[in-house]
């Protein structure tokens, strides 16, 4: 029988559909925290993309652990500075919109 | 003894289920604390994921940094943040904007899925180590040793940043 769960394609397609989910939803979403949530699903689908090649391909197993150890430490990073910059534009404009901020454009 | 490769393969498939409804909620939810709930949900799937990728301990990992940590983080971001009256979509996407985004990503989606479909991937030769976290920690403590300290010092200067860009915000104008 076919094993969905052993084989490298599968993964690297959930991975490709992850990407596509968070380019649309970064395009969809309003809001600055939305587009933060639609880009930790860019990096879910490229963390699951090493964890694959990791499993599958690569020689030493433990380096596509840790990449994805170091991915998972970015985005706690990033989401703590995105965060505390939103509150920072909520608190400057009253509002999360992307649009509304537009200072620079002045 | 087979049967549990059946129930290996059906929890696969749930897993891969989990993902994309939490992705499918995360992308349509109507309040952001929906949407937040949704990306929970999508990377407890992935958790899933890395557990039949064969490492138990980055599926812990997971659960811990992405599920509790992040999410938790985004869930105060938007907790302080406007009230849900105030967000819900005021200015949505026009379907044919929504169309042509829905296309634009199906496009790049193909594009990439026929690459990966026709590429021959040739595993290699010989393996060394194993996927322990023994062996992990000993190439972190080892051979990644400067990448290791790299992404705890970005940490603290992240934690740090965030700390001072939330409080500046914080101050009243003219005070300062």
């Amino acid at each position: 029988m076919l094993m969905l769960s052993d084989n490298l394609n599968t993964y690297l397609i959930i991975a490709i559909l992850l990407l596509a989910l968070g380019v649309f939803g970064m395009v969809r979403h309003k809001t600055f925290i939305g587009m933060l949530i639609s880009a930790e699903f860019i990096l879910a689908g490229a963390s699951l993309n090493f964890m694959a090649f990791n499993r599958f391909l690569a020689p030493n197993p433990a380096v596509g652990q840790i990449f994805t150890l170091f991915i998972m430490g970015l985005a706690a990073a990033e989401a703590a500075v995105v965060v505390s910059l939103v509150l920072m534009v909520y608190h400057q404009y009253r509002s999360i919109d992307p649009a509304e901020v537009h200072d620079l454009q002045h | 003894m087979i049967y549990y490769r059946y129930i290996a393969e059906l929890l696969f498939v749930l897993f891969t289920l989990l993902v994309f409804t939490g992705g499918y909620i995360a992308l349509t939810a109507r309040y952001l604390m929906n949407a937040v709930l949704g990306l929970a949900l999508a990377l407890l799937g992935v958790a899933g994921l890395y557990f039949h990728l064969g490492s138990p301990f980055l599926a812990l990992m997971q659960i811990l940094i992405y599920v509790g940590a992040v999410c938790i983080i985004i869930a105060f971001g938007i907790m302080v943040g406007p009230r849900p009256n105030q967000l819900a979509d005021k200015r949505a996407m026009g379907p044919r904007n929504v169309c042509l985004s829905i296309g634009a990503c199906a496009a790049a989606a193909g594009l990439l899925g026929s690459l990966v479909v026709q590429t021959v991937w040739v595993p290699a030769a010989a393996k060394v180590g194993d996927m322990s976290v023994k062996f992990i920690g000993e190439s972190l403590m080892y051979q990644y040793c400067l990448a290791f300290e790299l992404i705890s010092v970005l940490l603290l200067a992240a934690i740090v940043g965030a700390i001072i860009i939330a409080g500046i915000g914080r101050e009243e104008p003219g005070k300062c």
